[in-house]
């Protein structure tokens, strides 16, 4: 049991300057996601946390001392790998055991840790399998049964769902939540998968760039997105974005495009004072949209084109056009409507977001 | 039911050609120009060479069929028994430094440094050039009054008086070990190379957070996955070291008094060089039992590696 701390990491590959300025404090048991696109530096953060890249600058800390210079094996960290990494020559057990073989661990012990193991994960028909004779799932079985058997300070995982197809992982997913409560190991889990990150996470990292976007619980991002980025990435589907001009009149401020013109609800306003007159991006999520009623006021309802309807069952998403902007809203099921109708969307007040179009930091 | 050709739209095949759409014709006709390069070159040699060894055929005198007497012969003769001995001598030390050099070579070339590619492309310089060459180059290096060896020897300190490298007995055989395992590093070094090149560095880093050290991961990870690999080059090596010609004609000629005689040499001094030709072909057959048992275990071997 253990908290991990990075200080003013950073991470250069020649020149190339690929984590920058990473500062993180993950509790104990805590489960935490690093989320962000290909080449945003999670997989690097965590392979310098494993041991396996040399730090650059900055520390990690794994229980209150600082493992720069400790190599992996003395980390007390347990590792599963995007492809598994099981020893193709050892069986199941042999793969099991042959950390804690290292570790000069008695027989017997080794015996009663892979057992409660392969107990926990389902596995106990399958010890004497080689690694080539078990299915995707299996092997990613197996691979976290030679994680849990070492017992660890903590876990790391590196896209370990990635190679799953859609269901198993779906399902995977699951087992992973219950087994880290099960377990209760500080763990750090990374993806490019948002909805992963959603799902598992105590708290999420979103990355870009190297650089670290936001820390938060997984409805904290939704709800308060810092940026731009951090907005469209977390959500399916997307949030819409508009590019806006903020202004006064009639008392109130106004984000205007094109075919669009919405009043900024007070408390925002309140926030965006300084901006009238200036550009910015609005921000709406497609939950956040409905089909104007008799009931909502003018100043929070535009007309727009239907382009593309999808029908998912549970909703409709509706691909709209509102002069040069395009929303997707998800809409009642119920709804009836035909490609190039014209209908009013309606957006929930509370949940507008504005970015600076410079900064693209939330207003 | 009648088919009715129509006259200049479609022209079938000849039959003989027809013939090749039928599986076992077409198999066949592919097979063809592999088995007859092998026949004439490969087989035909072979039994020529079988049946020359049961004759008294010398150069000039046609003979006739002796039986098994020639291998009698050979059996009894000490030379012959010096070169069986010498053979498996040369095979068996060049083969561990090969294999050992070789390996320790492949893991250095497989880490990242700069200029990695010419480095390897270097490597291979001895395998590349032409046997015969390298060997008179290194003839010159182990020459009793020119010997470059002896020279850096003296100036350094180690000796006094020069090394007669070829003319010892032992030192003969030393050095001829000394050549093959330089020509046949190379050989070793770039293969075990695409083998250890096969193994997902992951398996390493999944080890080394095991608590693996840097002997542990090569003893239980990269060695055993690298071991068929290994095998099948060792074989290759085997088979090349155990039939040497070149090499230690060039050096030695066999000598000095058949301290470097193998099997090929001794076959070509008495076949070739003092014309009794029946008597060298039944030494070049000799080396044929003792191949195939060496070939039939190594491919046993690699086939329980393999289905490991």
């Amino acid at each position: 049991m253990a908290e991990v701390i990075v200080r003013k990491l950073n991470k250069m590959f020649d020149t190339n300057h690929v984590v920058k300025d990473v500062d993180l404090h993950i509790r104990d048991k805590e489960f935490v996601v690093f989320v962000g696109p290909s080449g945003c530096g999670k997989t690097t953060t965590l392979r310098m946390i494993a041991g396996l890249e040399a730090v650059t600058s900055g520390d990690i800390l794994i229980g209150n001392t600082v493992v720069n210079e400790v190599p992996p094996m003395d980390r007390d960290i347990a590792m599963v790998f995007q492809n598994y990494a099981l020893y193709p020559h050892m069986s199941v057990a042999s793969n099991m055991a042959f950390g804690l073989k290292m570790r000069k661990f008695d027989k017997a012990e080794i015996q009663k840790r892979i057992k409660r193991a392969a107990e926990i994960l389902d596995i106990g028909q399958l010890l004497n399998r080689k690694p080539r004779q078990l299915s995707g799932g299996q092997r990613q079985r197996v691979a976290l049964g030679r994680a849990i058997v070492r017992d660890p300070k903590v876990f790391l995982f590196d896209e370990p769902l990635s190679n799953l197809d859609a269901k198993l992982r779906v399902q995977m997913r699951v087992e992973l939540k219950k087994l880290h409560e099960r377990l209760a190991v500080t763990s750090i889990y990374v993806t490019h998968d948002q909805v992963e990150a959603m799902t598992l996470g105590d708290r999420v990292v979103v990355m870009k760039d190297g650089v670290v976007q936001q820390v938060g619980e997984p409805l904290e991002l939704y709800n308060t997105p810092a940026n731009r980025f951090v907005a469209g990435f977390i959500g399916s589907p997307a949030m819409n974005f508009a590019d806006v001009t903020l202004s006064g009149g009639n008392g109130r401020l106004w984000a205007e495009a094109p075919g669009l013109k919405i009043g900024v609800p007070e408390p925002i306003a309140a926030r965006v004072n300084g901006h009238a007159g200036s550009k910015a991006t609005l921000g709406i999520r497609p939950e956040d949209l409905r089909v104007a009623g008799p009931a909502d006021p003018a100043e929070l309802c535009f007309e727009v084109e239907v382009e593309v309807i999808e029908q998912l069952g549970s909703e409709i998403l509706l691909d709209t056009r509102a002069g040069t902007s395009t929303f997707v809203a998800s809409v009642d099921p119920t709804l009836r409507t035909r490609v190039h109708e014209r209908l009013k969307l309606a957006i929930n007040p509370d949940r507008l977001h504005l970015f600076d179009a410079q900064t693209e930091a939330a207003i | 039911m009648t088919v009715t050709a129509v006259p200049g739209v479609v022209t079938r095949p000849t039959p003989r050609l027809r013939r090749l759409e039928d599986e076992r014709w077409l198999a066949l006709a592919l097979l063809m120009p592999t088995a007859i390069l092998l026949g004439l070159f490969i087989a035909y040699p072979f039994f020529e060479g079988v049946l020359l060894a049961l004759t008294s055929q010398r150069v000039g005198v046609p003979g006739g069929f002796v039986g098994l007497q020639n291998f009698v012969k050979i059996w009894n003769d000490s030379i012959f028994r010096t070169a069986v001995w010498n053979t498996f001598w040369y095979t068996a030390v060049t083969t561990v430094f090969k294999l050992g050099l070789g390996l320790w070579l492949a893991m250095l070339l497989n880490r990242h440094f700069k200029g990695k590619a010419l480095v390897r492309a270097f490597i291979l310089l001895p395998f590349i050039i032409p046997t015969v060459l390298s060997t008179f180059a290194w003839k010159w290096m182990f020459d009793p009054t020119f010997s470059v060896i002896n020279w850096a020897l003296f100036h350094m300190g180690f000796i006094t008086q020069r090394i007669n490298w070829l003319g010892d007995p032992d030192l003969a055989m030393t050095s001829i070990i000394v050549v093959n395992i330089w020509r046949g590093v190379p050989f070793f070094a770039i293969s075990l190379l695409a083998g250890l090149q096969t193994i997902s560095p992951e398996l390493n880093e999944a080890a080394a957070i095991d608590g693996a050290r840097p002997w542990n991961r090569f003893w239980y990870v990269t060695w055993p996955l690298l071991l068929p690999v290994t095998m099948v080059v060792m074989l290759f090596s085997v088979i090349q070291t155990f039939a040497d010609f070149q090499l230690v004609y060039v050096m030695t000629g066999g000598g000095p008094a058949n301290a470097t005689q193998l099997f090929a040499t001794y076959a070509y001094q008495l076949g070739i060089g003092t014309g009794l030709l029946s008597e060298g072909a039944a030494i070049s057959l000799a080396m044929f039992p003792f191949l195939f048992l060496i070939v039939v275990v190594q491919l046993l071997y690699i086939r329980r590696v393999e289905t490991r």
